[in-house]
């Protein structure tokens, strides 16, 4: 057979794919992108990383203070988030909730891996400019927020919730480390957490944290 | 442990601060203890708002089409081995369920197993895996350090009848079959047969169905070459 008349007929330029989600899938809720993402619509789970891919990013940039490793956390659990999509039980947690948990132990587990723990303070991140106004400005309230929760909380509170949270340290090497008994610690990560709680769900906040409504303040801009 | 401190370890279990064997208990007991479980859905939330709580950098722009192209090559492995999972963990899930399952936390630690058993996607996930773009057609070869590799290319028209795709590992002036594929997705993901050592290159000619031992066209696209 002719080979070349073949290459002619299959080496023409490859279709370039959007990369953009469908508009259909960007006004959906984040349960209904889920459920989407069960049935295996990939769009769905673009849509849920453009929703919470950068919130993630951070996290396990802060946990793990290696890119490399940040972004190797993330893939892992949006993977996790696209195979247990069908697990998921809108009752029992909240969609930002249920895909940042599997973040945050993808970093921890893998900054124990590593053995990489480090708990000092973080210096500034190299910012990347380039994310959109809106959500710059959405993700800065936010950060205010939860840091003014944080500086609300006595200071050994904080401390046991940030090197947990943050440092990847498990409560026995929180003790140690502290050189507290373990029940303390275990207190104050309680005490600490059920403050943060009603200091994080007051009603007056209430509008602010819900992604969806950036969401769709961004998509009408 | 005794078994009453047990209940004061949903702060820990909820920062994810328990060591192996605790969290393991702890989670054969949130099973059996309403109270704890309670307790740890009120948590869960304050616990992820502290995610915003940090600087959040831009990531770069290749981890979603790095994410996006491995969960699509899930998408073709992945029901075989979904389909065996209930057998394998029948008896685990009949405690882990009632927990986990909202938690999405058992599912986390079973995906390990999976990625042992996704060549594939292990290899799209190694974040040390070197990515060759493809001279020829849109796509790239993935290579880690110990030269497994995984061809991800898209657009590819399908094989017509009785041809397929015949994956060429080139080294030392030698062409080394590595693999057959018919061009069946809008995005294609394939597993070379072959290791691809540092130095070599990969072509992809048509060959008759079943594929030959040395290429008889002229390759329909490269990468690395």
């Amino acid at each position: 057979m002719n080979a070349s008349a073949t290459l002619i007929a299959w080496a023409g330029p490859a279709q370039p794919r959007s990369r953009r989600v469908p508009p259909d899938v960007v006004h959906l809720s984040d349960e209904a992108l889920i459920a989407l993402a069960a049935r295996g619509e990939e769009p769905a789970l673009a849509a849920l990383y453009d929703r919470y891919g950068r919130v993630a990013y951070g996290l396990a940039l802060r946990v793990l203070r290696d890119t490399t490793l940040a972004e190797d956390a993330v893939q892992e659990a949006f993977l996790a988030v696209w195979r247990s999509a069908h697990r998921y039980i809108p009752e029992r947690s909240k969609p930002s909730t249920w895909i940042l948990t599997f973040v945050h132990r993808r970093a921890v587990d893998l900054v124990r891996r590593e053995e990489r723990r480090r708990a000092d303070q973080l210096t500034d991140v190299e910012s990347i400019v380039g994310g959109m106004v809106d959500e710059e400005a959405w993700l800065g309230l936010e950060r205010e927020r939860v840091q003014a929760a944080l500086q609300q909380l006595p200071d050994q509170q904080r401390e046991a919730i940030e090197l947990a949270y943050y440092g990847g340290f498990t409560q026995s090497e929180l003790a140690e480390r502290l050189g507290q008994p373990l029940g303390t610690i275990k207190s104050r990560m309680f005490t600490g957490l059920a403050r943060l709680r009603e200091l994080l769900t007051e009603p007056d906040h209430e509008p602010d944290h819900e992604p969806e409504r950036w969401q769709t303040k961004r998509s009408t801009t | 442990m005794a078994d009453e401190a047990i209940h004061d370890l949903t702060a820990a279990y909820a920062l994810h601060a328990l060591g192996p064997d605790d969290e393991e208990r702890f989670e054969e007991h949130l099973a059996t203890c309403e109270r704890c479980r309670e307790e740890l859905a009120e948590l869960r939330d304050p616990v992820a708002m502290l995610a915003y709580g940090v600087e959040s950098p831009v990531p770069p722009p290749e981890l979603r089409s790095r994410i996006l192209a491995a969960a699509r090559a899930e998408r073709s492995n992945v029901v075989p081995i979904r389909r065996r999972l209930p057998v394998a963990i029948g008896a685990v899930a009949a405690v882990a369920a009632t927990v986990a399952i909202g938690l999405g936390l058992w599912a986390a630690s079973i995906s390990d197993d999976l990625d042992r058993e996704r060549s594939v996607v292990a290899i799209l996930a190694d974040p040390q895996a070197k990515s060759i773009p493809l001279e020829g057609a849109d796509g790239r070869v993935v290579v880690t350090d110990s030269g497994d590799a995984a061809l991800v290319v898209s657009g590819l028209a399908a094989a017509p009848k009785g041809k397929t795709y015949e994956i060429w590992v080139v080294e030392d002036g030698r062409t080394l079959p590595a693999g057959v594929f018919k061009a069946k997705h809008e995005r294609d993901v394939v597993r070379l047969t072959r290791p691809v050592p540092p130095g070599s290159g990969v072509a992809v000619t048509v060959e008759d169905d079943g594929g030959t031992d040395a290429p008889t066209s002229d390759p329909v696209f490269t990468a690395g070459i």
